[in-house]
């Protein structure tokens, strides 16, 4: 028992977090805002879920840029598990960013640019995996996709947090005004929100961890 | 007379009005708010049963890697 809270102290940190974060979430007390009314409370547990996908997006550009130093093939699952994570989070924060829509903006979808760019952006990765899947070869597989996912990378940094906030967007912070300054975010709201983008970036992790060691049993067992 | 008499009855009116909502003391928080304690309740137990199972698997795992390090 003692190893497995050596080991696994942060999975419970991380648990603990997400737990909090939620109750906090659905309890503590939030501006009064127009339109919006309580579901402020999902920036909470919507913009989490896309900071997860940023932390796993980036250890996986780590891995590929390792991969490509060291050539282990470690690396190079490291990079694709983290990836497919990754995804599962950005589509979570999708159909949580299109229910808030319908019931804030008034529609699912309404072309903003932010929602726009963020689905090119998922587009980008799901390319990505595709694009594994499509060589046969293992070495030629990871050196191409790590070069193809250090070029993702950046895309997608520059779709998702750049490209929105030079032009008019429905979301927040954007439109040339950086940060959550329009949500009137307050010191409660800060309480939680950075803390659920720690903790669901842990729990993200955990998972990407899972799938890694699955990966390399699989891997172990068919070569 | 009379308006002291409608004054006394107004006033036990509402005296009673206020006993029937408040009198009788029981373990509510889980009523209060309009019962949204009972809806986070259940959000965390689902949490808690999927971080839960997320830590069954890892245990698993962990046995399968044993095994299998074992027979390389």
């Amino acid at each position: 028992m003692n190893g497995f809270m050596y080991k696994s102290w942060w999975k419970i940190l991380g648990s603990v977090i997400v737990i909090y974060t939620t109750v906090a979430g659905l309890l503590l007390g939030v501006p009064h805002l127009p339109i919006l009314n309580e579901t402020i409370r999902n920036l909470y547990f919507h913009v989490p879920m896309w900071f997860a996908m940023l932390t796993l997006f980036s250890i996986s550009v780590f891995y590929s840029i390792k991969h490509l130093l060291t050539g282990d093939q470690a690396d190079d699952l490291r990079a694709v598990e983290s990836v497919n994570v990754g995804v599962v989070f950005s589509l979570l924060g999708l159909v949580t960013g299109s229910l808030w829509a319908k019931y804030t903006w008034g529609q699912y979808w309404s072309f903003d640019v932010k929602q726009n760019f963020t689905a090119v952006a998922i587009l980008l990765y799901f390319a990505y995996l595709i694009l594994r899947n499509a060589i046969d070869e293992q070495q030629k597989r990871a050196k191409i996709s790590a070069i193809y996912n250090i070029f993702a990378f950046p895309m997608m940094i520059v779709l998702i947090l750049v490209l929105p906030r030079l032009s008019d967007s429905l979301h927040p912070g954007n439109g040339g005004n950086p940060g959550f300054n329009k949500y009137d975010l307050d010191e409660r709201m800060r309480m939680v929100l950075y803390p659920a983008f720690i903790g669901w970036s842990i729990i993200g992790y955990w998972i990407y961890t899972i799938r890694f060691r699955i990966r390399s049993i699989e891997n172990q067992q068919n070569s | 007379m009379k308006k002291f008499i409608v004054a006394l009855a107004l006033l036990f009116s509402s005296v009673h009005l206020f006993a029937q909502t408040d009198s009788v003391e029981m373990a509510d928080v889980l009523r209060s708010n309009g019962k949204i304690y009972v809806v986070v309740l259940c959000i965390v137990i689902i949490l808690a049963g999927l971080l839960f199972y997320l830590f069954s698997l890892d245990r698993r795992l962990k046995k399968i890697e044993k095994k299998s390090s074992g027979k390389n």
